[in-house]
């Protein structure tokens, strides 16, 4: 909260997305600080997994910029280019993603899920590599079923893995798509914890979430979307207690 | 544990070790590109099998001219007395027609080289120069003047009738009237039969099939070339040959078609020597096949002492010998020739399965991944070999391609056809395999910096395995089985094994369950090894806690 001063790592400007007829999101905006916590909240069909999964270009935006850490990518309605798959490529690179049904490769132990990435990526086969991942492992609790394959184990304990997974590639930005919604509260918080303790080390989160008490605990920052626009940005007690809005009071009077 | 340790499961699949760490393989089209390579390779390969056992026949076939060989085919599968293997040895070839080859290969100077063919594909075979001619009892008949170029006559008989003992004694061609005959298809004999619409004509592949149901009762007579009513008819005891000849059959040795004017002047020129010198009459006269018409045509009318050797021993064979005993010792004589039968029948199966799966899956990468214009023609390919038989596609490889300049050995062409058939299967196979993995699991993987063809690779691409392995294994199993459609390509599998074992020995049961025996124990191994290694593969994430 008081990195105030640190500098943007990511910057989306007037990302559209329309599947078909439907515009899902009609120019988003947001700037994401180094080390911050950003929870995007908002009623389901606002936009904000869209939002979210153009940020690394799963999905990719009719028109807007994404911007990050020196790679920008800026679609102007035109056809996906070859230098656009090159770019979002690139732009992978400093971001990891965490999905809500975990999407672990089932055939393949935690272990190997962790290490399959930096192995075909970065074509890393070292033993330290192998150490390293087993220290991510134990970081998220997992070290005890590194050799068990992904069915074995809990949704916690799934959703725990995919973040290991996620930072064995050494993003500089993770990004959360409703990381809790499939667990129940006592496992979602043991993914929460992970969560808070990569905070305290100082890496940039964006979290999509339905998880009220996270978003306000947690977050430097929260960000209400509704119909594919940003209708309030604040820190959490601003916006937790004192909405702007008319559209966020609604929201969180329905869901406090 | 490294992650690689995977890539062995995997079979035919692309390689593990390029993994393009750069951005560069943004599309699993490389990937696909990189599985038509390899295809390529395969083919190569397969080409270049000329040297593997089931490629014998072939090995001449690539330079004819090199050599003085000439090459002369028959269908040696049944054809007594013509050409066809000793019962008393049936790794040896015996027959009045084999024997007047040895006698024109001395009087010829030149080396001779039996080739096995099927008797449907003797002409083309002949056409699209496997051989240089056929000696295989093909009347001279006009039509068959409009395709071929024959020799003079060498041998003149006429049509016969063969009743059974106690069956109505059918002795003229209009007593048939009312009654089932057979015979052989597109023969002489057929077309007399079908000048008659009173008779019920019955035409079969096999002069052995032919006599099987007249004995049986399923038909009244068989009407076929003296030789052959003699050998089959008279030599078996519930049948015998009535009535008068019938017409006039003559047998010539085919040539293609203007092709080779020299070689058919040497041969007629041998012929004419043979019949001048005596060898002719000496030949026949063993196989007690020297007939009034012979004395006709030739104008010999020496009265020779020899005893119709030939005839008498394989007479004995076939009647003298019964008893478990002998057929026991006949079964136990069987089993070398079924095992080099069961090799090149698992051969081409093997080499077509691989064919299989590495074209399967580059059509089923291209429709799933490739551009519109190639996934349109990799579609079309997949409609188009399923929705034809199998054995036109054989043929077709075979006898129609050297038309276009394309002449590939029967291993190969074997191969080729059955693998290409297995591949529109594989294709379909492949291609329901990889749609029905998650786009999560895509998803997941792109988001972890990998490339569209290293998430195909190393995420996609093993699940679908796991979960197309059951199927591989019963099309493998299949494929097996309808490997006995290249015995129409002159290679000697299992089933041309059986035809040629049961139409020798006319037993029909025993060499059937042999054969079928083989079989089985051919394909029970692979059932085996998928159960084990679907087990193996599937156990670990399937297996709920």
């Amino acid at each position: 909260m008081v990195c105030v001063q640190a500098p943007v790592v990511l910057h989306a400007e007037q990302i559209h997305k329309s599947f078909g007829e439907d515009e899902i999101l009609a120019g988003v905006s947001i700037e994401v600080r180094e080390g911050e916590l950003v929870s995007i909240i908002g009623p389901s069909g606002c936009g904000k997994s869209t939002f979210l999964r153009c940020l690394n270009f799963l999905e990719r935006p009719d028109r807007g910029r994404v911007s990050v850490l020196g790679v920008s990518i800026a679609r102007d309605g035109g056809p996906w280019r070859r230098a656009d798959e090159h770019a979002a490529h690139k732009l992978r690179t400093h971001v990891g993603m965490v999905f809500q049904s975990f999407n672990l490769f089932p055939h393949l132990t935690v272990l190997d899920n962790v290490l399959l990435a930096p192995r075909v990526v970065k074509g890393e086969r070292n033993a330290t590599m192998r150490d390293e991942a087993m220290a991510l492992l134990e970081k998220v609790g997992l070290r005890q079923v590194a050799d068990r394959y992904p069915v074995s184990l809990s949704g916690g304990q799934q959703q725990r893995a995919a973040i290991a997974r996620a930072l064995a590639m050494r993003p500089e930005i993770m990004l959360y798509d409703e990381p809790t919604s499939a667990l129940d509260p006592i496992v979602a918080e043991e993914v929460l914890g992970v969560m808070r303790t990569l905070d305290d080390e100082g890496m940039t989160q964006i979290v999509v979430t339905h998880d009220m008490r996270f978003a306000r605990l947690a977050s430097d920052m929260v960000i209400y979307m509704d119909a594919g626009q940003v209708v309030e940005a604040a820190p959490p007690e601003a916006l937790f207690v004192n909405p702007q809005d008319e559209r966020t009071r609604r929201f969180l009077r329905t869901v406090l | 544990m490294p992650v690689c340790e995977h890539d062995g499961a995997r079979g035919v699949s692309l390689d593990p070790h390029r993994a393009c760490p750069a951005a560069v393989c943004a599309t699993p089209w490389k990937a696909a590109l990189r599985a038509v390579a390899l295809g390529l390779v395969l083919m190569v390969w397969l080409v270049t099998a000329g040297v593997l056992p089931g490629g014998r026949a072939m090995a001449a076939e690539d330079k004819p001219a090199a050599s003085q060989t000439v090459r002369w085919a028959a269908d040696s599968s049944a054809d007594v007395p013509y050409t066809f293997h000793d019962p008393a040895d049936p790794e040896r070839l015996t027959g009045f027609e084999y024997d007047l080859m040895q006698e024109m290969q001395r009087h010829m100077g030149v080396p001779f080289q039996f080739v096995q063919n099927d008797w449907d594909g003797l002409i083309p075979g002949l056409q699209r120069g496997l051989y240089e001619m056929v000696i295989c009892g093909i009347e001279m008949t006009a039509e068959h003047a409009d395709s071929i170029d024959f020799s003079d006559p060498y041998y003149v008989t006429s049509e016969r009738l063969t009743v059974r003992r106690k069956g109505p004694q059918l002795t003229t061609l209009a007593s048939l009237s009312g009654h089932a005959v057979g015979t052989l298809k597109d023969t002489q004999a057929a077309q007399i039969l079908g000048r008659n619409p009173n008779v019920e004509l019955r035409t079969y592949e096999e002069e052995s099939d032919a006599f099987m149901d007249l004995v049986n009762g399923r038909t009244d007579a068989v009407l076929l070339d003296g030789p052959i009513a003699k050998y089959y008819g008279d030599t078996n005891p519930a049948l015998h040959v009535v009535g008068e000849p019938i017409g006039r059959v003559e047998y010539g040795i085919a040539f293609p078609k203007g092709k080779n004017e020299a070689l058919r002047a040497r041969v007629n020129a041998a012929l004419a020597a043979m019949r001048a010198d005596g060898t002719l009459h000496r030949v026949l006269a063993r196989w007690d096949l020297w007939t009034p018409e012979m004395v006709h045509l030739t104008g010999d009318e020496s009265v020779l002492d020899i005893p119709p050797t030939a005839f008498n021993a394989y007479v004995a064979e076939i009647q003298g010998k019964s008893g478990w005993r002998v057929r026991l010792e006949r079964y136990v004589g069987f089993i070398p020739q079924l095992i080099r039968a069961a090799w090149l029948t698992l051969l081409v199966s093997l080499s077509a399965m691989v064919l299989a799966v590495a074209l399967g899956l580059v059509l089923a990468l291209v429709r799933l991944y490739g551009p519109a214009p190639l996934a349109w023609t990799a579609t079309c390919y997949v409609e188009i070999v399923r929705g034809t038989p199998l054995l036109i596609q054989v043929l077709l490889i075979f006898y129609g391609l050297p038309q276009c300049g394309i002449s590939l050995t029967p291993f190969v062409a074997g191969v080729i056809s059955l693998g290409m058939n297995y591949a529109a299967y594989e294709a379909e196979n492949y291609r329901a395999g990889l749609q029905s993995v998650a786009f999560g699991q895509t998803e997941a993987a792109l988001a972890l910096n990998m490339t569209h063809a290293q998430a195909l690779r190393y995420v996609v691409m093993p699940q679908a395995f796991r979960l197309v392995m059951p199927v591989m294994t019963n099309d493998f199993i299949s494929l097996l089985k309808d490997s006995s459609l290249v015995s129409v390509i002159t290679l000697t599998e299992l089933t041309q094994t059986y035809i040629r074992l049961s139409s020798t020995y006319f037993d029909y049961f025993g060499t059937g369950l042999m054969v079928g025996l083989a079989y089985l124990l051919l394909g029970l191994p692979f059932v085996r090894l998928a159960r084990l290694a679907e087990r193996r593969l599937a156990s670990p994430h399937t297996r709920r806690r």
